[in-house]
């Protein structure tokens, strides 16, 4: 204990040490606040995580350009855990004690979360994770800027059962922790709302499936009883490719059976024809499509940054919201100190790409719209419906076991409190 | 041990010498023992670098000296990790959970417990019900010898499976691949009860040393599993340098003569097999309390190649050789792929490592298997006064 | 062609303007809902717009559905094209064009369900009108959503039909329709036997919504079309749960409800006159909550025995909601029949999907066969030599536009670059190798993470797109459960060709002999005037060469990244290890055990397909156990070892 807390007070002591001496210092700074970018830049989820990186890069070229923050120039230390999870908690402890970070932005798999957490919650970091994850877990050591469960997949379920008139829906997601949550919610959601069991379809295939013609089958079959079908797919990365080649082929129409997807973006999509998917859907919080003057500058950054070619999406939104907050929470507290920054953190806002304002709460995750857009021909997304924020919540309201739980870290300190009993289930987050 | 022993094998005594004075050079420059040079996050490398020496050199006594090449061992790691794991999850989460159900009013019952630890775990994928093979995870003695037990039933099931119908060669490397495939996709399904694609995390925590810092423990598991790969090192050592050993080099050269000579090959094959799985099995739960979190990717049979390549470029059929291998090769890896190694300006063409480093490993060892069939322990050959004790 | 008619269409509403009347002051008067439409209020407003009589009312639906509507800041609806970034804008009711800024003017996207209220909304107008594409889709929209008033229209439709195919869509679908809406019971149950021949999803959804049926509880059995009576024993909660629902029965006390009742009773640290601390047993617990009822301060607990006597008091059955049992008769006879029909279309189905997934295995395995199987080398960077045949694919679609073109190049180029890759590797690598098989495994597997690296630097870790030809594009249907895709049956054919091709060349040419010889006596060949190693090359070429072609299909088929070649590897080798190492005939049979093994566990657990194919690798190593030569095992001196 006291090993670990002299170790602690050293670190923020020289984190203080430093933020005061920038301060002090006005534009004039001994050394640059470092900020650690924790993303796969080799295996598996390069595909995704890359392009975060990139984002990261051109935000703090950006923000270097507008003058640092606190008056000290931002330096990223990249480090690739390289889609290896073990890897991902010895590389943020590196960041966290070898590099001394004031910050990580990182992570995009929930398991890669899991791996980091303890790490993080031990050494007192700060983490922005920019992706749609599952719920169900609230660290004090993190802010969630990609979507809860109840800012994409309710709101999608909502336009499919109100908007499609969806009777019969078949859950279809990858083998892993994020379809499996989600779909238990959905579950529950969609019984909550009249749906009989009998109409709900589950189904998980393994990572970078391929084989989906039964299953294409399958899904078409439950339309005998008449009723109006839908499909919510969890389908991760690659799989997804297999399995919109063979919607395509079987000559399933958005209007016979519209599927929505939560894992499909604007960089999925790049690897698809999809003259043959128009009208199929996707729920996120941010689509390259969406008309802003604020995207479109981010749009045009991005293409000079990174290339011509290259698209934007949700995630990319996730850390732009997730930085500029940390930078004004930053600002506001005069300090990087994780502790300083948490607080100042609370409620800070800042305009969305898609318009309208996010706001951070004290659970530690964003208010921000829901989008839902139709694939069109050219590989994006035709923005359909937008509603107006949603506050992300932390703990489902749609399971018994955490309906009871809430987190609120600035006013109850908890981010597991127990509200039947009125208690504090556990400081840690569950890992 | 005899005098003869460590006479006949000076290579022996030389390595855990050098073991030793590594062990204790690296504790003394942790920062448990207040300096600063050895990091937390590299102390923790190191000793997980132990951890893969000794698998490396179990693989180095099938692969090196019987001549099996199994593609299974890391499968083996990685369930004597799940095994470790199990408890370290099951404990932990115990814990926690008696401490916040102390604040109901009622005191809990015992399946109120069970119940709530079982959502706590398995919450995360959306179960609540503690599957069968949790039976034993409260129980460290008891998951302490399945770290054992489990990978030794299952080398000795498919030992005496394949060695009895002659399966030998390349096919059994096919099989064993096979065998390490279907372990990874039974730990990857959720309804296997391990947690799935998520695996068992947080595992840095021991239960019950809470109050011990992660500085601390690190050491603590950098000793353990010294002590581990020098043990290990030594009951291998014993093994190969008698008569055993000698008929154990006899299967591989030539399996037809031995069992015409009246050994019964199987039983020796089948031995080498089992016990080196096990071993494998306790430095898997010796290395994934230091990784903290251990899942399905890991038993990969991406993994188990690697372990071939590790001994393969260290130098087969020699135990130092293992080590050497296992220990440069996943060392260098993570210095290149950490982001700390410079990347190469080549004017038209900036060379980043974590784009090339796997292209040039790939290539090293085409020309390690290519020009220097002995790896690196090979070069030691060289030295004159010594004699390789190895084949 | 569609462009003209719609031309025509608008002149002939310009000229009739005088006529009609003006659709836009309706549209005004609609204007929050058409602009934000939402499929539960948009009816009126599209009641109202049907109603109006305007002749462009069937345009504005159309281009409204199509998204062609465009709305400005004055509030008033255009008709509007996108080209080129510019916007092409027409009034409504005058059609005259109208100049406008695209930032001006928002765009007007109903949903996908809005769609569907507006197809229907314009089947009155399509239904009977000039051009053939507007009929069809009249046809569709009723198929999507069949409305009782639809049917005497679609009747009437159908003697003017000119188009037979048509034609008979619509017979078919005005057949449907009247098993459910037909006014007569007769003409329902007519239409309702007819459709036992079908084994189409429409006509099934057709025979269950006659059949739906609800389930209900009651003290005697009520008057009614009764479906059947339930057995309320054979699963005693749910019954029970819907006795409850039905205010017929108290509700039983769950654990946490017990818990809290409890908790809200504690007197001087004792409930029931049991100490707090005793409540950590179970039975104390019971002892409790019994004494608390005793009391009457907590209702009495509903034991299993108090529920099953509830239970017997009533009558569990289920009840159609179709009143007429001729009716739901007809449509069980019906439903029984088709029934049959589907399983064993399913069966097929199945089938199919089997010999496709063997095929597949077969296509990613046959270049192995040769390799692995004939010359006995293990070639790790097999799985490689696929993505390079799939990127190469790629890398031709980007040059060549035309998809047909390019599929015709691609194939023999995956040929040539893998081949040239094989014999590179052949003749750098495992040609001194020859004599340490398992070193081969390490040298080639180096190669495979390194090609693996070099396809992510060079062609980035995202997917890329290998796009079929239209004409490999869609399915082959039998009919709605039987069917196939057709890039599917192109690969069972290539897989078909290539087995005819190696047999060919290892049986028939001079190469194959020569192969065969070498295989078996290099020593002995050679002195027969054979040189082994051109030999070993060109047959290591050709299995490479194989490999690259395979790729080019399997990426049609799925994904082309930089790992897929290692999805297959694993797979590939133990359908060549199973079949029977040497033989091509064994692959043959390796692949159509591990595809048809793999969809019969699939169908088992459908619910679990990484079950499948963990069991489905089980059970190959449990063959192989049995049976180490594989299914097709060689005999005597070929054999070898």
């Amino acid at each position: 204990m006291n090993i670990r807390t002299t170790l602690l007070s050293t670190i923020s002591a020289s984190v203080l040490s430093m933020a005061g001496s920038a301060v002090l210092a006005g534009s004039h700074c001994e050394a640059p606040i470092k900020v650690g970018v924790l993303h796969s830049l080799s295996g598996s989820m390069a595909i995704s995580e890359t392009t975060l990186k990139d984002v990261m890069l051109m935000l703090i070229e950006q923000q270097n350009a507008k003058g640092g923050v606190l008056g000290c120039e931002l330096e990223a230390i990249v480090v690739d855990p390289a889609s290896d999870w073990p890897l991902f908690a010895e590389k943020a402890r590196e960041l966290l004690t070898v590099h001394d970070v004031d910050v990580i932005f990182g992570n995009w798999t929930s398991v890669s979360r899991k791996s980091v957490l303890p790490v993080i919650e031990e050494l007192n970091g700060l983490l922005f994770y920019p992706v749609q994850y599952e719920g169900e877990e609230s660290s004090k050591n993190v802010f969630y800027t990609g979507a809860a469960p109840n800012q994409q997949a309710i709101p999608a379920t909502d336009y499919f059962l109100e908007e499609l008139g969806v009777q019969k829906f078949a859950l279809l997601g990858t083998d892993y922790v994020y379809p499996r949550t989600t779909n238990n919610i959905l579950e529950q959601y969609l019984k909550d709302n009249g749906i009989s069991a009998e109409d709900i379809f589950v189904n998980y295939t393994p990572f970078g499936h391929s084989d989906w013609a039964t299953i294409v089958a399958d899904v078409v079959a439950l339309g005998e009883d008449g009723k109006q079908v839908g499909v919510i797919s969890t389908i991760n990365g690659d799989a997804n490719i297999g399995f919109y080649k063979e919607l395509a082929s079987a000559g399933i129409s958005a209007d016979d059976i519209p599927v929505v997807a939560f894992s499909v973006g604007e960089e999925e999509l790049s690897g698809l024809d999809t003259t043959n998917l128009v009208g199929h859907l996707a729920a996120w919080n941010y689509f390259q499509s969406a008309e802003s003057t604020a995207n479109e500058e981010f749009i045009a950054a991005w293409k000079a940054f990174a290339g011509e070619e290259r698209v934007t999406n949700d995630p990319m939104e996730a850390h732009y919201i997730g930085f500029n907050m940390w930078v004004n929470a930053a600002t506001t507290a005069k300090t990087t100190d994780v502790d300083a920054v948490r607080t100042a953190m609370y409620g800070q806002e800042f305009p969305n790409l898609t318009g309208g304002t996010a706001v951070m709460l004290s659970n530690h995750h964003l208010a921000k719209p829901v989008l839902i857009g139709e694939i069109a021909a050219d590989g994006q997304f035709d923005i359909i419906s937008q509603t107006t924020e949603v506050l992300g919540d932390a703990w489902t309201d749609f399971l018994p076991a955490s309906a009871v739980l809430k987190s609120d870290w600035k006013d109850l300190g908890c981010g597991m409190y127990n509200t039947e009993t009125e208690t504090c289930v556990q400081l840690t987050s569950n890992y | 041990m005899s005098q003869s022993f460590i006479a006949r094998n000076p290579s022996v005594l030389w390595f855990l010498l050098l073991l030793a004075v590594f062990t204790i050079c690296i504790s003394v420059l942790s920062e448990a023992a207040g300096s600063s040079v050895v990091s937390t996050s590299f102390l923790k490398t190191l000793g997980k670098t132990l951890c893969l020496c000794l698998v490396a050199v179990a693989m180095d006594v099938v692969w090196g000296y019987c001549g099996i090449l199994s593609l299974g061992h890391f499968a083996f790691f990685g369930i004597g990790g799940y095994a470790i794991g199990m408890w370290l999850m099951y404990e932990r989460t115990k814990d926690i959970v008696i401490a916040s159900l102390d604040n109901n009013i009622l005191p809990a019952t015992p399946d109120e417990i069970t119940q709530a630890i079982g959502s706590q775990i398995f919450g995360v994928v959306g179960s609540a019900d503690f599957p069968m093979i949790w039976a034993f995870s409260h129980s460290l003695t008891l998951q302490l010898l399945a770290v054992v037990l489990v990978p030794g039933i299952l080398a000795l099931i498919f030992g005496w499976l394949a060695f009895r119908s002659r399966v030998a060669g390349v096919y059994l490397s096919i099989l064993t691949q096979a065998m390490t495939l279907a372990l990874a996709l039974y730990f990857f399904q959720n309804d296997s009860g391990l947690r799935g694609n998520n695996g068992l995390s947080g595992l840095q925590n021991i239960p019950g040393l809470e109050d011990v810092s992660q500085a601390t423990l690190s050491l603590w598991f950098f000793w353990a599993s010294a002590v581990a790969l020098g043990a290990g090192y030594l009951m291998f050592a014993g093994m190969i340098s008698g008569k055993f050993g000698s008929v154990i080099r006899a299967i591989r050269d030539n399996e037809a003569r031995v069992r015409f000579l009246g050994y019964h090959v199987e039983s020796y094959k089948l031995f080498i097999f089992t016990v080196t799985a096990m071993v494998a099995g306790i430095a898997g739960a010796l290395y994934y309390p230091q990784a903290g979190i251990i899942n399905p990717a890991e038993i990969a049979p991406i993994a188990s190649i690697y372990l071939a390549v590790w001994v393969a470029i260290g130098g087969r059929g020699r135990l130092y050789g293992a080590v050497i291998g296992a220990a440069l090769v996943s060392l260098m890896s993570s210095w290149f792929t950490g982001g700390s190694a410079p990347n190469i300006n080549l004017g038209f063409y900036s060379l980043q490592w974590t784009d090339w480093w796997l292209v040039l490993l790939g290539l090293a060892f085409v020309s390690v298997t290519l020009f220097s069939p002995k790896g690196i322990g090979g070069l030691f050959d060289l030295w004159p006064s010594r004699k390789g004790d190895g084949a | 062609m569609r462009s003209t008619i719609l031309a025509v269409m608008l002149w002939v509403s310009v000229a009739s303007m005088a006529l009609g009347q003006n659709l836009q002051p309706i549209l005004q008067r609609y204007a929050e809902e058409i602009a934000k439409p939402s499929r539960n209020s948009v009816g009126q407003a599209l009641r109202a717009i049907a109603a109006s009589r305007a002749p462009q009312t069937a345009v504005f639906l159309e281009q409204w559905s199509e998204k062609n509507v465009w709305q400005g800041q004055d509030g008033k609806f255009y008709l509007g094209t996108m080209s080129d970034d510019s916007l092409d804008l027409r009034d409504i009711d005058t059609d005259l064009v109208i100049s406008g800024r695209k930032g001006d003017y928002k765009q007007l996207k109903p949903n996908g369900g809005v769609r569907r209220l507006i197809g229907t909304a314009l089947v009155e107008f399509q239904l009977t009108d000039p051009d053939l594409v507007r009929r069809e889709t009249a046809v569709v929209s009723i198929a999507r959503r069949p409305e009782a008033a639809q049917l005497t229209p679609l009747l009437a439709s159908i003697a003017n039909e000119v188009n037979q195919d048509l034609k008979l869509r619509k017979t078919q679908l005005a057949n449907l329709m009247s098993a459910l809406f037909a006014v007569s019971a007769v003409d329902r149950i007519t239409a309702i036997t007819s459709l036992s021949n079908a084994s189409s999803v429409e006509a099934r959804a057709v025979l269950n919504q006659i059949l739906s049926k609800s389930s209900d509880v009651a003290g005697t059995l009520p008057e009614g079309n009764i479906a059947s009576i339930l057995n309320q024993f054979e699963a005693p909660e749910d019954a029970y749960a819907a006795l409850v629902s039905a205010n017929l029965a108290p509700a039983r006390q769950s654990q946490s409800d017990i818990k809290r009742a409890l908790e809200d009773h504690i007197k001087g640290g004792r409930i029931g006159g049991f100490p707090l601390g005793q409540m950590d047993d179970p039975l104390k617990r019971a002892a409790a909550y019994a004494a608390l009822s005793r009391e009457g301060l907590v209702p009495v607990l509903v034991t299993d025995a108090a529920m099953a006597t509830t239970l017997r008091d009533y009558i569990f059955f289920e009840i159609y909601d179709e009143p007429n049992q001729n009716i739901t008769e007809a449509a069980k006879a019906a439903q029984a029949l088709v029934d049959t029909r589907v399983a064993t279309g399913q069966v097929v189905d199945l089938t199919l999907d089997a010999l496709s997934l063997a095929s597949i295995f077969f296509l990613a395995a046959i270049g192995l066969a040769i390799t692995f199987g004939v010359m006995g080398v293990i070639n790790m960077a097999h799985g490689e030599f696929i993505m390079m045949g799939a990127y190469t694919g790629y890398v031709v679609q980007l040059i060549i536009p035309n998809y047909t073109v390019a599929i015709f190049l691609a194939l023999p180029l995956a040929f040539a670059v893998t081949f040239g890759a094989g014999v590179v590797m052949e003749r750098l690598v495992i040609r001194r190798l020859y004599h340490r098989p398992l070193e081969t495994l390490l040298a080639t597997f180096g190669i495979s993470i390194s090609l693996q690296q070099l396809a992510k630097n060079i062609f980035g870790t995202q997917a890329r797109p290998l796009t079929s030809p239209d004409w490999l594009a869609g399915a082959w249907v039998f009919n709605d459960v039987i069917q196939i895709s057709y890039i599917r049956i192109a690969i069972f054919v290539m897989a078909l060709m290539f087995l005819g091709l190696i047999i060919y060349i290892l049986k028939r040419t001079r190469l194959g002999l020569e192969v065969r010889a070498v295989t078996q006596n290099p020593g002995m060949a050679s002195s027969m005037g054979i040189n082994p190693d051109r030999i070993n090359m060109l047959t290591f070429g050709l299995g490479s060469g194989i490999a690259g072609i395979a790729g080019v299909a399997i990426g049609l088929y799925a994904k082309v990244t930089s790992e897929m070649g290692s999805d297959y590897i694993v797979q590939s080798f133990m359908t060549v290890v199973v079949g029977g190492v040497g033989n091509v005939w064994g692959t043959l049979a390796g692949a159509a055990m591990i595809g048809f093994g793999q969809k019969g566990i699939e169908w088992l657990n459908p619910s679990n397909t990484l079950a499948a194919q963990t069991y489905m690798i089980l059970f190959v190593i449990l063959f192989i156990q049995f049976r180490p030569k594989g299914i097709v095992a060689l005999k005597g001196r070929a054999a070898g070892d």
